[in-house]
């Protein structure tokens, strides 16, 4: 068989004899991922406004929404940590807004159990949003009009952005899902 | 795509309770931020050891792309570059011409300078530098406007201490790591600098307005002398910037002040020099005197 075709043993996620997914990066790599997009204040762009959009977040949503069940509702907890020591804003905005994002798309899960692409968009859209003004409130920054102005630049960008993360994401997730692991 | 089967726990009654259970922690998760939250309002100091440990941590990857970073930016004014050559090349000679007057202004004036300070038996000349180090990252994501810096304890960096580039004042130094530290850059909303015209004593306080811009508020209201392209410099009060660092350039004249472009824009800046505090004494008496009028009236 092998002859004929030499593919005939293998399928997108690598050879499907004696090979087994790994279970680190099964698990891993979502939070992984994730908490690399939290390190963008270390991108070398020194922003005069807030104009990039906040890749941990986005990632977050965009693994939830493919993969439900994957990052338990909990996770809002380390991952929101993990980007409050980074993100600039005050400790725990990240952990507080992170974990009720989490829980409501539960909330979503349970409306909506049959989901497409325009749906997910419109609901990380429905989230992302609230989440850029509550950050910015929760900055802890003197408010001022000026202030929720700045933002709109940003929120448009991350609404944009969004089907591409998703898109990298699902990419990711086949790559999660390889079978890398040989049995012995 | 298929619904979730995860919450379908059916008679499982050890499914149910972790369904319940992940509900549960994700709740508490909510509530623990929100705590967390309202310290780090109240207080923000709280959590800046754990903050720092972490941007020490993290400092290596920013290094690394800051190097590339002014690279990658004259390539791209390179290019722009052409397509405002001529216009520019008229703009920039005309502005030679006034320059070379005012840098003749500027060495007499220096002279004058020199010979008053020596009449004043005045120590002459800038600090030494604490340290130098690059710009390495910035809380672009956030409406709060951070730096990071690629210098820390290790190197004489304290919190407090203001940090300029050739072009002028960029922020000052806010929490101090090991090998990084996090800079409060002019911009943010909860900086304010005490400036004054560079030409005379119109003295004003530059507050940040997080969208690049600064906000100067006059300290003596009345007629608004400020001018458009008014040079706004450090006027030494309060003891924390050398007098005379430039800061910003009016732009637009407001009732009671004007919005002023920062001269050293921290996107087009690499390397920036710590400097030490000016007045260490000075500074330390205005953090100490709240505490002073409470204890006035017995005394």
């Amino acid at each position: 068989m092998e002859q004929l075709n030499p593919q005939s043993r293998r399928d997108p996620y690598g050879s499907r004899i004696n090979r087994r997914e790994s279970v680190l990066l099964a698990y891993g790599l979502p939070w992984a991922t994730i908490m690399l997009g939290s390190l963008t204040p270390w991108l070398p762009v020194i922003a005069p406004a807030p104009v990039m959009p906040p890749f941990g977040f986005l990632l977050v949503l965009a693994w939830r929404l493919l993969r439900p069940g994957l990052l338990p509702p909990w996770a809002g907890l380390p991952l929101g940590l993990f980007d409050d020591l980074f993100s600039g804003q005050p400790l725990g905005s990240g952990v507080l807004l992170f974990s009720i994002a989490l829980i409501v798309i539960e909330l979503i899960d349970i409306r909506f159990p049959w989901r497409n692409f325009w749906l997910d968009w419109l609901t990380a859209s429905c989230i992302v949003v609230p989440y850029l003004v509550l950050a910015s409130l929760l900055s802890g920054a003197a408010l001022t009009l000026v202030q929720l102005g700045v933002i709109a630049p940003q929120v448009v960008l991350t609404l944009v952005l969004f089907p591409l993360i998703s898109r990298m994401v699902a990419v990711l997730d086949r790559f999660r899902l390889m079978r890398v692991r040989r049995i012995d | 795509m298929a619904p979730p089967a995860h919450r379908r726990s059916g008679v499982n009654r050890k499914a149910q309770l972790g369904v319940f259970t992940g509900y549960l922690v994700a709740g508490f998760g909510a509530l623990f931020g929100a705590a967390l939250l309202t310290i780090s309002l109240l207080r923000p100091e709280t959590f800046s050891g754990l903050r720092t440990m972490a941007s020490d941590a993290a400092a290596p990857i920013g290094a690394a792309g800051a190097a590339g970073r002014t690279g990658s930016q004259s390539f791209f004014d390179a290019i722009a570059g052409y397509y405002r050559a001529g216009s520019r090349n008229a703009e920039l000679a005309d502005e030679v011409r006034i320059a070379r007057v005012r840098l003749a202004e500027a060495a007499a004036t220096e002279q004058e300078n020199a010979r008053l300070k020596a009449v004043l038996g005045l120590v002459s000349g800038d600090p030494r530098p604490v340290a130098v180090a690059r710009l390495i990252g910035s809380t672009s994501s956030s409406a709060r406007r951070y730096g990071y810096i690629s210098a820390g304890r290790n190197d004489g960096v304290r919190p407090g201490m203001p940090v300029t580039s050739p072009m002028g004042l960029v922020g000052r130094v806010l929490e101090a790591g090991a090998d990084s530290s996090r800079v409060l850059l002019l911009t943010d909303s909860e900086s304010m600098v005490p400036v004054r015209r560079a030409t005379d004593n119109v003295v004003a306080f530059a507050e940040g307005r997080s969208d690049g811009s600064l906000r100067l508020r006059l300290i003596n209201l009345g007629i608004n002398p400020i001018k458009q392209g008014d040079v706004f410099v450090t006027s030494g009060a309060g003891g924390l910037f050398r007098p005379g660092t430039a800061v910003a350039i009016a732009t637009e004249i407001t009732r009671d002040g004007a919005i002023a472009q920062l001269l050293s824009n921290p996107a087009a800046t690499d390397v920036v020099v710590v400097e030490p505090i000016w007045q260490p004494e000075a500074v330390e008496a205005l953090r100490g005197s709240p505490p002073e009028p409470a204890a006035a009236p017995g005394a």
